[in-house]
């Protein structure tokens, strides 16, 4: 399934990595704005990555970069081999892209939708239908209906096909989830993994931090720069201290007297629990304090419960340390 | 190729499938063609005029010093001969001829009436009447002189007046070419510049630009369904000046299509030029409609007479398209000339064409920003 390009320009070093991005930074409106501040990180090929941080933090820079849409301002990074700056047009007739926004053809039917990508890149939509087939059959019912009248869920299931009529070699994501039903979230991220079964490697930004333990291995970025890279797992294991998650009967009045509890103690609503953090103490001493501490203010129907983070808790413990 | 094709599929869809695009591109022309039949008057000055003045005699030369005393009108030569006089007509030199007989004054004090002639460009049907009435005030005022008070005029000069190429004034000659004008001014720059811009901001510029397909043949592709379009609204007008206004075409249909092909080429080229200076469809609309639709209006002579206009503004006109194509079509339908006499002007639409196109190609951006 791994495509060899041996005789690009740019490949002359071939390398296990399908994307190598190598301190890339960029800024806007003269410098004013940092966007992506030397960010460096590889995707292997076949690999299903994940850029996971919230709103504004340089995660559709890094695309559109890579896409060679923009130009970074410093640093160097190539995608299959081929530098984005030098061998911009080998990049973009084999990549996949599906911007952030929606971005097909709103007067224009699925069908013709489909059509017109897949005769831009040179391809039919009979020649690699067995790619989108399992995403199609699902919208194919509605081919005939514009495409400005789909539902979100929809929408992002036609975009994903016009990405994918081409068989890229690389497939970016950007935000693919954003404003799509939990449902649909979950048949989305589905479809991902059987694309990455067959062989496609696949780069996806996303908001949402549960989204984050789909992925193979996740960049967390969070103004521009990468905090942590590596499988979710590992991220979930480094995390030094013990978490424990807190409810009690009065939730407004828990939240306002949790941090006077220590200092060193970091607390956050989290669902209907708040995460608290010790950096100090770790263990049942902590909890009994708690419950103790919680006792003597008065709180009705205390539960403290020793939990594993997720991806969410590692994320606001690199943004608080 | 096949994927050219495909894009300008796609754009006619956009095309068709736009209720407003539709009226603006099918709706206006047919309207502003029926409307713009009542064009406004305007006091003319300074009337260039030649005069043929066969007599030379006293009578002849106290007219026409009464004629250039008047303000009205500014001899640009004195012609000896009619073809002379009909080359400075087909030029555009001249607004109106004045020819005094052979023994003009013999005739008006001998037989008590002379004769003399008045030929005015009437491809203006507006500037045409108000010329011919000025000159036979004139020449009314200087007989009322002659009698000296007297009830019954002695003496009697008879203007004989003739209206050249539109000798029924009818105002569509004047206002055919100029709505063609606007229209593809409309048609050619505003929609082809949106229809870009729309493509960047919806966002599927992005996807377009990451495809193998070039970034110029976008904005080609972009062209080719806007030329035909044009193309069309060329034609409806045409046959609608023919068998709605009844208003013969006098030169080469071939030609007259030729040059109409030419400047919605130069219209193009200015659309593509805004597109890829303009990141919003309103700043995209607005700087067609102020930068390009208003100084069509206002400077290509079809509403406003440029000769009346001051120095700064006259020269201003010369870099709007618009002027050129006017005068190109307006000499085709009404003047019947051929490539010989409008050769100029084509030249000057090529060199404008070609700036621009130079300078889109050197702006044009194959990345975002």
């Amino acid at each position: 399934m791994v495509e060899h390009s041996a005789s690009g320009a740019g490949s002359s070093k071939k390398s296990l990595n399908m994307i190598a991005v190598n301190h890339i930074s960029k800024t806007y409106n003269g410098g004013a704005v940092k966007a992506v501040n030397d960010v460096s990180f590889t995707v292997d090929r076949g690999e299903l990555f994940g850029l996971i941080g919230p709103d504004g933090a340089g995660k559709s820079s890094i695309f559109r970069m890579l896409t060679t849409l923009l130009l970074p301002d410093s640093g160097t990074a190539t995608v299959n081999g081929y530098n984005i700056v030098t061998n911009y047009q080998q990049i973009r007739s084999s990549v996949g892209y599906m911007p952030g926004r929606f971005s097909l053809y709103q007067d224009l039917s699925i069908e013709e939708n489909l059509h017109f990508f897949a005769t831009l890149f040179n391809t039919t939509v009979e020649e690699n239908y067995h790619l989108i087939a399992d995403i199609y059959v699902q919208i194919a019912p509605f081919k005939k209906r514009r495409a400005g009248k789909l539902s979100g869920g929809m929408k992002q299931k036609l975009a994903l096909c016009c990405a994918l009529i081409h068989k890229p070699t690389v497939l970016f994501l950007d935000e693919p989830t954003t404003g799509v039903d939990p449902v649909s979230r979950k048949e989305f991220w589905e479809m991902l993994g059987r694309l990455k079964r067959q062989g496609i490697t696949i780069v996806v930004s996303t908001p949402y931090m549960d989204e984050a333990s789909l992925c193979d291995r996740i960049a967390l970025i969070q103004q521009g720069k990468i905090l942590s890279v590596d499988t979710p797992q590992q991220i979930i294991a480094a995390y030094p201290d013990q978490l424990y998650a807190v409810k009690a009967a009065d939730m407004l009045r828990l939240v306002q007297i949790l941090p006077t509890f220590r200092p060193s103690v970091n607390s956050y609503l989290f669902g209907e629990y708040i995460h608290v953090d010790a950096l100090d103490i770790n263990g049942d001493g902590l909890k009994d304090d708690l419950i103790r501490f919680l006792d003597a203010e008065g709180f009705k129907g205390i539960e403290v419960i020793p939990i594993s983070p997720t991806i969410e808790d590692c994320f606001i413990k690199m943004l608080t340390s | 190729m096949e994927q050219f094709i495909a894009f300008v599929k796609k754009e006619f869809y956009h095309v068709l499938r736009d209720r407003r695009t539709l009226f603006i591109l099918f709706g206006m022309p047919l309207a502003q063609i029926l409307i713009f039949g009542f064009a406004l008057t305007n006091e003319v000055k300074n009337a260039r005029i030649a005069v043929f003045d066969q007599a030379k005699d006293e009578a002849s030369q106290q007219l026409i010093s009464r004629i250039t005393a008047s303000g009205y009108f500014e001899i640009q030569e004195d012609v000896m001969d009619n073809s002379l006089m009909e080359d400075a007509f087909k030029s555009g030199k001249i607004k109106l001829a004045i020819i005094f007989p052979r023994h003009f004054e013999n005739d008006l004090f001998h037989q008590h009436h002379a004769q003399i002639q008045v030929i005015a460009d009437a491809s203006d049907p507006n500037t045409a009447t108000t010329l011919t009435s000025y000159i036979s005030s004139i020449i009314q005022d200087y007989q009322a002189e002659l009698a000296g008070g007297a009830a019954v005029m002695p003496y009697q000069i008879i203007p004989e007046i003739r209206m050249l190429y539109n000798p029924q004034l009818k105002g569509a000659p004047n206002f055919v070419p100029g709505v063609m004008a606007l229209v593809l001014m409309l048609v050619s720059v505003m929609m082809t510049a949106i229809s870009i811009v729309r493509e960047k901001e919806t966002g599927t510029m992005e996807v377009l630009l990451v495809s193998p397909f070039k970034p110029t043949w976008v904005i080609l592709s972009k062209a080719v369904p806007y030329l035909i379009l044009s193309l069309v609204n060329v034609l409806t007008i045409l046959l609608m000046s023919v068998y709605v206004l009844d208003l013969p075409i006098a030169g080469s249909w071939v030609l007259l299509l030729a040059e109409s092909t030419l400047f919605i080429i130069t219209c193009l080229t200015l659309g593509i030029f805004i597109s890829i200076k303009t990141k919003s469809q309103q700043v995209a609309m607005l700087i067609s409609l102020m930068g390009m639709l208003l100084p069509t209006i206002m400077f290509s002579g079809f509403m406003f007479p440029i000769e009346n206009m001051p120095l700064p503004l006259q020269l201003i006109s010369n870099v709007v398209p618009a002027k050129w194509f006017y005068i190109i079509i307006k000499s085709i339908m009404i003047k019947g000339l051929g490539f010989e006499g409008i050769w100029k002007e084509t030249l000057i639409l090529i060199m404008i064409t070609l700036f621009f196109f130079l300078l889109s190609l050197r702006s044009f951006k194959i990345r975002l920003e």
